[in-house]
């Protein structure tokens, strides 16, 4: 199955919604102050941010008011711009190895199940790969990447529960650099951004990898699960804060969720989405395509 | 602990308006209530939720006469206030317990939402209520999940009950003869994550419903859900009939606006809330308390019950004495520290009190609070005589470098100590000076 079919029928519920919605809004015979108080609704119930939603309709209403515009179907191509244009650098994104990629996040949003279908495409990609397990906290979190480094048929490095999550780095980057591994993905333990402690555990992790490794491409990926709502903007600018973010693996786009924080988050933070998880096989890993995105969210 | 302080924050800054104005007008209100919608929705409060809401708050405020003895501003509030309450449920509600036991409570919910940490948590719950309860490993899909279950069970002390891989209808049945067989009281049934929308996942969890009495569905939601919660909870409450919800994750900063939304479609009362990664972490859900915390009015009642859990009161006497002769000193600081980790830590403490949520001056931040922290800080106080923790002023040089030594800590570190105790005896006369915890209007 291709990218857009894949992503499509991923996003498919999504758009049955809000298109559902949006047909019924363009359905009426007059655009009148309404039609943009309810395309506001619309917006705002996809998790788009209050202001960015109000952001997107007040530049729209505008341009169509001082347009005079009058088709509907010339409003609706309108907003699709208007929502391109919040995703500008959202699809920004290109890996260069040698690299190490560290996933990041708040728990139970998908990290583990995230790192083993990029590692497949990552080896589909003609990469090699190791995986370092540095959830050392949740309990079995090592034997289920260990399970999904099988499935994915890459290298693991892992150490007991309650071992030093940063040792668990020093160790694979040593057995990376040895091996000349292109890609080293780091699986972190989940933790709410609101724990110091815990982001002060990941600085360190951070920092063990751009000093043991300093030519190594170092990418950090916050992994969002797109159930969530304003709470993702949060998670962003904490971690962000904290590590600096390279990216985002938005995870869990097969459900009826529509993930429309991440326009949010690129219009007012400018983070770009790297990947995009549409299940729960191996191969559920695609690329984020803006341009799919918007047109599986709004249906045609 | 940081619950609702950003939509308690926000109505406590428009009630602010309004008490400044003195008098309250139909538009003021259509005005307040616009900013109360605009809060509500950034606190992922599903809007078709929101829109009811305020509509019906909208009209008692309008057409109601002021009260004599209230405010303009304290009576949209207690109308504010009335309604959340009303929305997110009145009472407290306890797990159902069936007359033929065991007793068995069935987990459901999306991946990732907390189900199996839940488990052990709830498991340690009911046994130090003296049940026994057996846990059962029906997530048979995700890798290593039984693995987790297992560990989650040991910590907890509690027995589990599992079949590897196989069919999660059959291995509840068995699980609950294994329960009848050998005296457990309570089975609790651990099941995958699951999408609503996937018919085959949710038709298993029907089929487990068929086979075995289920006395209690437990639908675990992560608190940071956003407008997608009305459609998971109205799916799993349509197929399922679920009894009860419970909140995961409410220690972030997410203002948890899904809750309100997913009472509002469901009708199903929160039971518990968790708050964080140890397996004590589990309260019961107060939807009166909650409303109360929105609001920015403190949440007083859990606050007392948690410090009467921690603190004795004869302590708690003693304490307020020192403070009131400032003679507090590092000995009682230890001690504090102690009894702050029963209470849930500084800042959640602060932020329980009332007025708290709006006090910028009184922040702490979560670095003051780190366990690893406490630890160095105990640390180092039991590295001075009796002498220096009665009177630090006396630490001069030298004594600082043994201290340091002693504790392996650096002197930065015993400095950086001494002006928090400083810091923390000023805080303590702040607090004092604010007359006790006068409600904030």
């Amino acid at each position: 199955m291709g990218f857009f079919s894949k992503l499509f029928s991923a996003l498919k519920k999504t758009k049955d919604g809000l298109a559902e919605k949006l047909r019924g809004l363009f359905s009426r015979d007059k655009i009148g102050e309404d039609f943009y108080d309810d395309l506001l609704d619309i917006l705002i119930s996809s998790d788009i941010s209050v202001s960015t939603a109000d952001e997107i309709v007040e530049n729209l209403r505008d341009r169509m008011i001082s347009e005079r515009v009058k088709d509907k179907n010339y409003v609706l191509s309108e907003l699709k711009e208007e929502l391109k244009a919040c995703l500008d650098m959202a699809d920004d994104f290109e890996l260069e190895t040698p690299a190490v990629i560290m996933v990041i996040g708040v728990n139970g949003v998908g990290k583990t199940t995230s790192i083993g279908k990029l590692a497949r495409y990552l080896t589909d990609n003609k990469k090699s790969v190791t995986i370092a397990a540095a959830d050392t906290f949740r309990a079995a979190a090592s034997d289920q990447l260990e399970i999904w480094a099988d499935r994915a048929k890459v290298r693991i490095v892992k150490s007991s529960e309650g071992s030093d999550p940063s040792a668990v780095v020093f160790d694979a980057i040593s057995s990376v650099k040895a091996k000349g591994t292109d890609v080293l993905i780091i699986d972190t333990a989940g933790r709410l951004h609101t724990k110091s402690n815990l982001m002060e555990e990941l600085k360190k992790m951070s920092r063990v990898v751009e000093r043991e490794y300093p030519n190594a491409n170092f990418y950090k990926f916050i992994a969002l699960d797109a159930t969530t709502g304003q709470n993702a903007l949060s998670q962003v600018e904490v971690f962000d804060e904290a590590v600096g973010i390279d990216g985002i693996i938005l995870t869990k786009l097969d459900g009826t969720a529509k993930g429309g924080f991440v326009i949010s988050l690129c219009n007012e933070l400018q983070v770009p989405v790297a990947f995009v998880g549409t299940g729960e096989k191996l191969d559920d890993i695609e690329l984020f395509d803006k341009d799919s995105f918007i047109e599986g969210i709004l249906g045609e | 602990m940081a619950l609702f302080s950003g939509l308690s924050e926000k109505l406590n800054h428009i009630f602010s308006k309004i008490t400044k104005r003195g008098k309250l007008t139909e538009l003021e209100i259509k005005q307040a209530m616009r900013e109360v919608r605009i809060a509500l929705l950034e606190a992922d409060v599903n809007i078709a939720v929101a829109k009811d809401f305020i509509n019906k708050v909208s009209e008692k405020a309008v057409g109601q006469e002021i009260l004599k003895s209230l405010s303009p501003a304290q009576q949209v509030v207690k109308i504010v206030n009335e309604e959340l309450t009303a929305l997110m449920g009145s009472t407290n509600s306890k797990l159902n317990v069936s007359s033929n036991p065991p007793t068995v409570i069935m987990m459901c919910g999306l991946q990732g939402a907390g189900k199996t940490t839940l488990c052990g948590k709830l498991a340690l719950h009911l046994k130090k209520q003296g049940k026994k309860p057996l846990l059962v490993a029906c997530d048979v899909y995700r890798p290593a999940a039984i693995g987790q279950l297992k560990i989650v069970g040991e910590k907890a002390g509690v027995e589990v009950f599992e079949k590897g891989q196989g069919n999660p209808v059959k291995i509840a049945e068995s699980g609950i003869e294994h329960a009848k067989k050998f005296g457990f009281d309570t089975v609790i049934v651990d099941t995958a994550g699951r999408l609503h929308i996937d018919e085959a996942l949710m038709q298993e969890l029907e089929n487990i419903t068929k086979t075995i009495r289920v006395d209690e569905i437990l639908l675990t939601v992560d608190s940071m859900t956003g407008q997608d919660a009305v459609n998971v909870a109205k799916t799993f409450n349509e197929r399922l009939e679920v009894t009860g919800v419970v909140l995961t994750k409410l220690d972030g900063d997410t203002r948890g606006g899904a809750c309100l939304s997913i009472k509002a479609v469901t009708g199903k009362p929160i039971k518990f809330s968790s708050i964080g990664e140890k397996l004590t972490d589990l309260e019961p859900f107060y939807p009166d308390r909650m409303a109360s915390r929105i609001l920015g009015m403190g949440d007083v009642l859990s606050l007392i019950e948690k410090a009467q859990q921690a603190v004795t009161e004869e302590q708690a006497i003693k304490l307020e004495k020192k403070f009131k002769e400032n003679s507090f000193t590092l000995e009682d600081y230890i001690e504090q520290f102690a009894m702050l980790k029963k209470m849930g830590g500084a800042k959640g403490l602060l932020e329980m009190l009332p007025g708290m949520g709006m006090s910028s001056k009184l922040k702490i931040s979560d670095a003051d609070i780190d366990e690893k922290k406490i630890e160095r800080t105990k640390a180092i106080i039991l590295s001075m005589t009796q002498k220096e923790r009665r009177e630090p002023s006396i630490l001069n040089y030298s004594r600082k470098m043994r201290i340091a030594k002693g504790s392996g800590t650096t002197i930065q570190e015993v400095n950086q100590l001494l002006k928090q105790f400083e810091q923390t005896k000023q805080m303590m006369k702040m607090m004092k000076g604010k007359r006790g915890f006068r409600l904030p209007f």
